[in-house]
């Protein structure tokens, strides 16, 4: 275990330290104490570790990550794991807004809750939350699923494009071109997957999927109201 | 009688000047159809521009420099403020980001080579980086764009620079378009949609709002590239003092003020036509902002939206920019509405220079298409060496006019090498107004 002081020895070692790493590294576990709420902490790693931060970060944790694991003792502020490509990022906490926007691969655990905009424009990423969503969650989300254990807010998964959400609680409202669809038995095997790998103890039988109804896909005058 | 009333003078046919031909056809247009014009290019319009200034030239006052003996230098360092790595062009004007996908391969090959050949960088578009285009340019800007198609780490390292797109020119406060003619299958794998659909790229990035958090972000990005590239932040020129003032704020290495004559692939009409600031107004409030900040030639300030000549470019420089961008005139030189295609604009209902339907991807240039037997009709090794042959032109132009103005860098142009022909002009560019020593606005207003 290598243990990495954030405060004492700052962000730029810290980075450039773990974007050195290779797959062939044997130093494979990192402690990284004293974060504080600091900005892009852990970004753009591409290497077969794994990263425990022991405690809450700012903006962009784990951003672009590839390949590494990312576990924070705490909680996220805005875009946690944005754009990540694969690898594991798990958090303790709560996550701000953002939660894995843009990602197109990998896993995204909050065992907390997420604010806002979940899963915005995700292209293959998938994300779990094992506590409730804030609004416009999955908004133009093009691939990849989104499992919710609590509730979603307002217009989850506005304008979809062709990404899963799964939510076991209520919905608070769907966005444009967003409909409940039917759950068949290979959403359930998927389903299942994803709540073992992500450690959250619910059933796939308790969720219902929603995803796009595909009417927005080419511009239609008579859908005017919906844009 | 008839022959008296022949003789009795008649008022003559108007014309209304607000309800011009073609503004009803376009009325006509919309009846029929229930939507609005969408269009590639920049604004049509007339609007206040370069061509509204001229060069005083040299005097008693200033000697000039000698046209084929004296040296006149072209180049330009871009990204001196916290990149390892700035970026070095031998001259000032660079490619602007077009997407491959808004232009075929064989069109972004070409605009490599070119930019490569006359020594200066070009810029991706939405949808990523393509082998070819890396390939084929030795200089390579990756836009950072609110949509994050085929965005990763990967190719963001390979760039020789970043560029974060806040806005555009030809529609500030706006988001792009590519419909469903030119979403072919790698198309669509670049940017993880389904094939055919309209695709809407976002107008506003996902992850952050506001310059508090481009600050963050832009840490972020240095974070994942080792401090080694530029970062450029692009914006449409809306409010060029605070949009200036607030990317250098935020850590930006490089503002990029395109003007409502800047093209796009495509949008609404009405967006190009009445969102935005002409080119040549918004260069002084953005030198301004740098200049109160102590941070002019430090933050550098790239210029585009409308430059076609040599003259424009050193125009622009003598306003106080460090280089400009050309998108829609390195398309024209590689082939973009040339009238040897006048008989197949005249099937698609248009005609040589006014050709602007891009999204529909039948351009018979092979240009802005998707369509594998209309991209190969671009040849882009000939097309490269058009480019870099127009690129050469307008430096030396650019030189030209330098040299006559007594300078031996095209940097060291300056306002006081100009005046304008309109109030108007004068106004936007803050240089007297021909044969005067006076411009709107010089002692407030």
């Amino acid at each position: 275990m290598q243990t990495y002081d954030l405060e004492a020895e700052g962000l730029r070692g810290l980075n450039s330290t773990l974007q050195a790493q290779r797959d062939e590294t044997n130093q494979t576990s990192w402690e990284i104490v004293n974060p504080k709420g600091s900005h892009a902490i852990a970004v753009g790693l591409d290497a077969p570790i794994e990263v425990t931060v022991k405690g809450s970060t700012g903006y962009y944790c784990a951003g672009m990550n590839q390949q590494a694991t990312v576990k924070v003792e705490g909680s996220v502020g805005p875009g946690v794991a944005e754009n990540m490509m694969s690898g594991q990022v798990i958090v303790d906490g709560d996550a701000s807004q953002y939660a894995g926007a843009t990602g197109h691969g990998g896993l995204l655990v909050i065992k907390g809750n997420a604010s806002s905009r979940c899963g915005i424009s995700m292209k293959g990423i998938d994300i779990v939350v094992h506590g409730n969503i804030g609004h416009m969650s999955a908004f133009m989300a093009q691939a990849g699923n989104l499992v919710v254990c609590g509730d979603a807010g307002d217009a989850l998964g506005d304008s979809l494009y062709e990404a899963g959400l799964f939510v076991r609680g209520s919905v608070k409202s769907l966005g444009a071109d967003c409909v409940e669809k039917e759950m068949r038995p290979e959403h359930l095997e998927l389903l299942k997957g994803l709540l073992e790998r992500a450690g959250a103890d619910a059933r796939p039988e308790e969720f219902k999927r929603y995803g796009s109804a595909r009417q927005l896909y080419n511009f239609d005058v008579d859908n005017a109201a919906a844009y | 009688m008839k022959d008296m009333d022949d003789q009795i003078p008649r008022t003559l046919p108007t014309q209304s000047a607000t309800f011009t031909n073609p503004i009803n056809a376009e009325i006509r247009r919309a009846a029929a159809t229930g939507i609005y014009d969408i269009r590639g290019g920049g604004a049509k319009r007339k609007v206040p521009h370069f061509d509204d200034l001229l060069f005083l030239g040299a005097s008693v006052s200033r000697y000039p420099l000698e046209g084929y003996r004296e040296r006149c230098d072209t180049s330009v360092v871009l990204g001196t403020r916290f990149a390892k790595k700035p970026i070095e062009l031998d001259i000032p004007i660079t490619i602007a980001g077009m997407s491959f996908g808004a232009l075929s391969g064989p069109a972004k090959e070409a605009l490599g080579r070119g930019a490569s050949a006359a020594g200066t960088s070009t810029t991706t578009g939405d949808g990523g980086m393509t082998p070819e285009e890396r390939g084929h340019s030795t200089k390579l800007v990756y836009q950072y764009l609110p949509s994050r198609y085929g965005m990763n780490p990967n190719d963001l390292r390979k760039a020789d620079a970043i560029e974060i797109v806040v806005g555009q020119g030809a529609k500030p406060g706006g988001g792009g378009m590519l419909l469903g003619q030119k979403i072919s299958d790698r198309v669509a794998e670049m940017r993880t949609l389904p094939k055919g659909i309209d695709q809407r790229s976002a107008c506003r990035h996902p992850d952050w709002t506001g310059p508090d958090d481009l600050e963050i972000k832009i840490l972020e990005l240095r974070e994942i590239t080792d401090w080694q590239v530029p970062i450029y932040v692009k914006v449409g020129a809306t409010r060029p003092y605070y949009d200036t003032a607030l990317a250098v704020k935020a850590g930006a290495d490089v503002v990029v003020m395109d003007g409502m004559q800047g093209g796009t692939a495509a949008t609404q009409d009405v967006f190009i036509e009445h969102v935005g600031l002409p080119t040549l107004s918004c260069i002084r409030p953005a030198v301004q902002a740098l200049q109160d900040l102590g941070v002019h030639r430090e933050v550098q300030l790239v210029i585009s939206g409308g430059i076609r000549t040599g003259a424009d470019v050193a125009k622009a420089l003598a306003l106080g920019a460090d280089a400009v961008s050309i998108g829609t005139a390195a398309m024209v030189a590689i082939g973009d509405n040339d009238p040897k295609w006048e008989a197949e604009y005249q099937k698609l209902g248009t005609t040589t220079g006014a050709y602007d339907d891009w999204h529909e991807g039948q351009d018979p240039a092979g240009i802005t298409t998707q369509d594998p037997e209309l991209a190969a009709r671009l040849n882009p090794v000939e097309a490269g060496r058009k480019l870099r042959n127009y690129l050469k032109v307008m430096t030396l132009e650019a030189q030209t006019i330098a040299r006559a103005c007594g300078h031996n860098h095209l940097h060291n142009l300056e306002p006081e090498d100009l005046c304008a022909l309109t109030m108007e002009a004068a106004a936007m560019a803050r240089v007297p107004l021909a044969g005067t020593s006076w411009y709107p606005g010089k002692e407030g207003f």
